[in-house]
């Protein structure tokens, strides 16, 4: 998910850390779901998402966790 | 008869309007105390309800802290898991008021769900229908109480609508919703039926949740035989928590999407192309707007909290010094009345003072938190501040620090992370605060040249700064080292909801304010007025016949007929400070304190100055007999021509008074910080470590600056 640019959006394919995926599973990040990458904090990190009608907020380190789809 | 008394839980996702609604429904029949065990504040309040035959039921409805999901992972997630999953727990609730955001409905039904599945009575309070509309959708209630099986009622918690509604729906007789909504058993049908049968609970989810969370449980802990069973029970059957969790999780979002949502919201118009709050954040996260937008406001705190309260303050201390010269004349002289007068008026109108600056720091926290700014304080701080282990939350302690560390440290609430939480409390009193102002002053009046430097730049001014500065960087310096050495409790996250913003509601505000003010004047009051008691009983007592003889002293004719009595008083004032038992302490430290260029006089002062930092000038006044009313030209004076005996030099050296003004910068010399310390933290380890670490800081940089400058 890092690697999103601002406007992108993409699908949620898995997760690589099992812990950050629970906290992020229960707030609404579940696979399939698509985000979009609405802005970046003015030094590029943390990151806010929109997923599932609302925005999210996300350091980098956290949001690598994510495996993304990204849409064209 | 006695009403009928019901537990009602509130239970809700972070920023649906949790608050709001127990404010609607208790009022301001609220009280703070703690969870059993745990640092966790619990919130509760009383509402009065009537069912249908009239009948008059107290209903205590019990705050539940903000959570996504049952499954705790933060200190203050145990509490909600332990009240509402462990059916022995004494607050465990008769009704569970579910609170969701409307307009995240999937999000909200998530935690909504689990809740149903623990079969005790829920009422779904649906918050926020207003910005639903503004989305353009429509939600069929009907449709959603049959979907889930439990009462479903809209209402607006800001605008009180429908509140009393979901008081009539408590106040009936519910029943536990009837159909699980996910079936869980399915998950790991040996450890549920296992759990079921130790410790008779009859919901599957309720096992399920204890199977993943067993040592939470008091009843495990209190019969480890049983415990020992489980474990191995979970071991033989590879009960993997973190996969179920996530089996769990999935099963009901996917439950939601495919058989609630779908039938139960409506698009109703197209979607409104930008929002507001996306608007206002591509400025206020803009990287120039956002923070000169960001500065402005942290000026208006300073501005506030500094100026502002200044008048209410010194109100406050007029009022007690009018308090006090009316009993002092008015009540018989002795032992009481000087308790009365300089111990517990004084230890009060300490208490008091900080108010106005509590109110008014609150008042702006408060109107952050409340519009969902505070979100973005954070979002666009949070890189700077991480480095140093601080959280972007934490600049608004820091800053606010400046003025006053106590509610500074009251503010730190806002950080969600127990270790950033922890490190911002421990940093925020070596901001130099307001009551290092006149010993700052003082101190670089007698020992600092007043002329300039380099034309334009004056001297005193810039070593004023210099102290400010000190400050500010060992805080963050300290705040970097301790980021190694505090092992977090719990995994920390940043990830975190960007609210939408919204308009402020006053009477949330005023609320919060008497909420702070309370726990300040009942919880850290105590602890500041006993140490207040402590400090007279030191500064106004000496070990045997001393003060005695000192009074006996000044009534021989030599000096009833050359003194005025004036000058008696303040001879006396300043031998007995000198004889008292603070003035032992003072004489006992010496030689600790010398090696900072300190003598017994600074001695008595540095204990003095733990009631708060400025009381060094009035004890400086005193032990040099120049009276209270002493200008502080004619201190500064006396102090200039204090010659040391031993040296025969003065007292008052550039080297001595560079030594103290660190000292003053570093030490924590503050009951009134500590004593809100410890309540923040609800222990005594983090105020005790700060004392030390504060005061072996101060220690060695006195040393350092003392042999620097001699």
């Amino acid at each position: 998910m890092d690697t999103m640019k601002v406007g992108q959006s993409a699908t949620i394919i898995s997760f690589t850390d099992e812990v950050m995926s629970l906290k992020l599973l229960e707030m609404g990040c579940v696979p399939g779901e698509v985000v979009t990458l609405e802005r970046k904090a003015p030094l590029g990190d943390p990151i806010a998402i929109s997923v599932a009608g609302y925005l999210l907020s996300l350091r980098i380190d956290e949001a690598c966790t994510v495996i993304v789809s990204i849409h064209d | 008869m006695a009403n009928k008394k019901i537990k009602v839980a509130l239970v809700g996702n972070p920023n649906c309007g949790k608050t709001s609604l127990f404010n609607a429904l208790t009022g301001l029949n609220q009280k703070v105390a703690n969870f059993p065990g745990v640092t966790v504040d619990k919130k509760t309040g009383l509402c009065k309800l009537s069912d249908a035959k009239g009948n008059e039921i107290d209903a205590e409805i019990i705050d539940l802290p903000g959570t996504y999901s049952l499954y705790p992972k933060t200190m203050d997630e145990h509490v909600t898991f332990q009240l509402l999953c462990d059916p022995r727990n004494p607050l465990h609730p008769d009704i569970t008021i579910v609170i969701a955001d409307a307009s995240n409905l999937k999000r909200s039904l998530f935690l909504c769900s689990q809740i149903i599945d623990l079969k005790t009575p829920v009422v779904l309070a649906l918050n926020m229908m207003d910005l639903v509309k503004k989305k353009g959708l429509e939600i069929n209630i009907p449709m959603l109480e049959k979907k889930l099986g439990i009462k479903v009622i809209a209402i607006n918690a800001r605008e009180k609508i429908g509140i009393d509604e979901l008081k009539q729906a408590i106040s009936e007789d519910l029943t536990a919703p009837r159909a699980d909504f996910i079936n869980i058993r399915a998950f790991a049908p040996e450890v549920v039926d296992l759990i079921k049968k130790t410790i008779h609970v009859n919901s599957d989810y309720v096992a399920f949740q204890i199977a993943n969370n067993y040592e939470l449980i008091p009843f495990f802990n209190a019969n480890p035989s049983k415990k020992e069973i489980i474990k191995s029970f979970l071991d033989e059957h590879k009960f993997n928590s973190s996969h179920l969790q996530a089996a769990e999780t999935l099963e009901r979002y996917k439950i939601l999407t495919d058989k609630v949502i779908k039938d139960v919201v409506i698009q109703k118009d197209a979607i409104q192309s930008k929002q507001f709050t996306t608007k206002l954040d591509s400025f206020l996260t803009h990287k120039i707007f956002g923070y000169i937008f960001f500065l402005l406001i942290l000026f208006l705190i300073f501005q506030a909290v500094f100026a502002w309260s200044s008048l209410p303050m010194e109100w406050v201390q007029k009022g007690f010094q009018k308090l006090s010269e009316v009993t002092q004349t008015s009540l018989p002289a002795g032992f009481f009345n000087d308790l009365l007068v300089n111990g517990i008026f004084a230890g009060l109108s300490g208490i008091v003072v900080f108010i106005p600056q509590i109110a008014i720091l609150f008042t702006f926290i408060a109107i952050l938190e409340d519009t969902g700014y505070m979100a973005r304080v954070s979002f666009i701080m949070d890189k700077l501040l991480r480095k140093f282990g601080l959280n972007g939350k934490s600049i608004i302690p820091l800053v606010s620090g400046v003025a006053c560390a106590v509610p500074a440290i009251m503010s730190t609430r806002t950080i969600q992370s127990w270790k950033e939480r922890t490190i911002t409390i421990l940093v925020t009193p070596l901001i130099s605060c307001s009551a290092r102002i006149p010993v700052y002053t003082l101190l670089i009046s007698m020992v600092v040249p007043n002329r300039y430097v380099l034309y334009s730049i004056n001297l005193q001014g810039l070593v004023l700064m210099g102290l400010y500065l000190i400050g500010f960087l060992t805080a963050l310096l300290a705040a970097f080292l301790l980021s190694f050495v505090l092992k977090a409790k719990e995994r920390g996250y940043y990830i975190m909801e960007m609210p939408v913003y919204r308009m402020p509601r006053w009477s949330n505000i005023g609320i919060t304010i008497v909420e702070k003010v309370k726990i300040f004047l009942f919880d850290a009051g105590k602890i500041i007025i006993a140490i207040s008691i402590i400090l007279w009983f030191l500064a106004s007592f000496g070990a045997g016949d001393r003060f005695k003889n000192i009074d006996q002293k000044y009534q021989r004719t030599e000096y009833t007929s050359t003194l005025s009595s004036q000058e008696i008083k303040r001879h006396i004032q300043a031998e007995k400070i000198a004889a008292s038992y603070a003035g032992s302490f003072g004489r006992f430290i010496e030689p600790a304190i010398k090696p900072l260029g300190f003598d017994w006089k600074i001695g008595i002062a540095l204990i003095t100055s733990f009631a708060a930092r400025e009381a060094f000038v009035g004890t400086m006044a005193t032990i040099y007999s120049v009276g209270e009313e002493g200008s502080h030209e004619s201190i500064k004076d006396k102090m200039i021509a204090d010659i040391n005996p031993q040296t025969m030099k003065p007292t008052y050296t550039l080297a001595v008074g560079y030594s103290l003004m660190i000292f003053y910068a570093f030490a924590m010399q503050c009951m009134s910080t500590l004593a809100v310390v410890y309540r923040e933290t609800r222990s005594w380890k983090v105020p005790v470590l700060q004392f030390i670490f504060m005061g072996l800081l101060a220690y060695c940089a006195s040393f350092a600056v003392y042999h620097l400058f001699k």
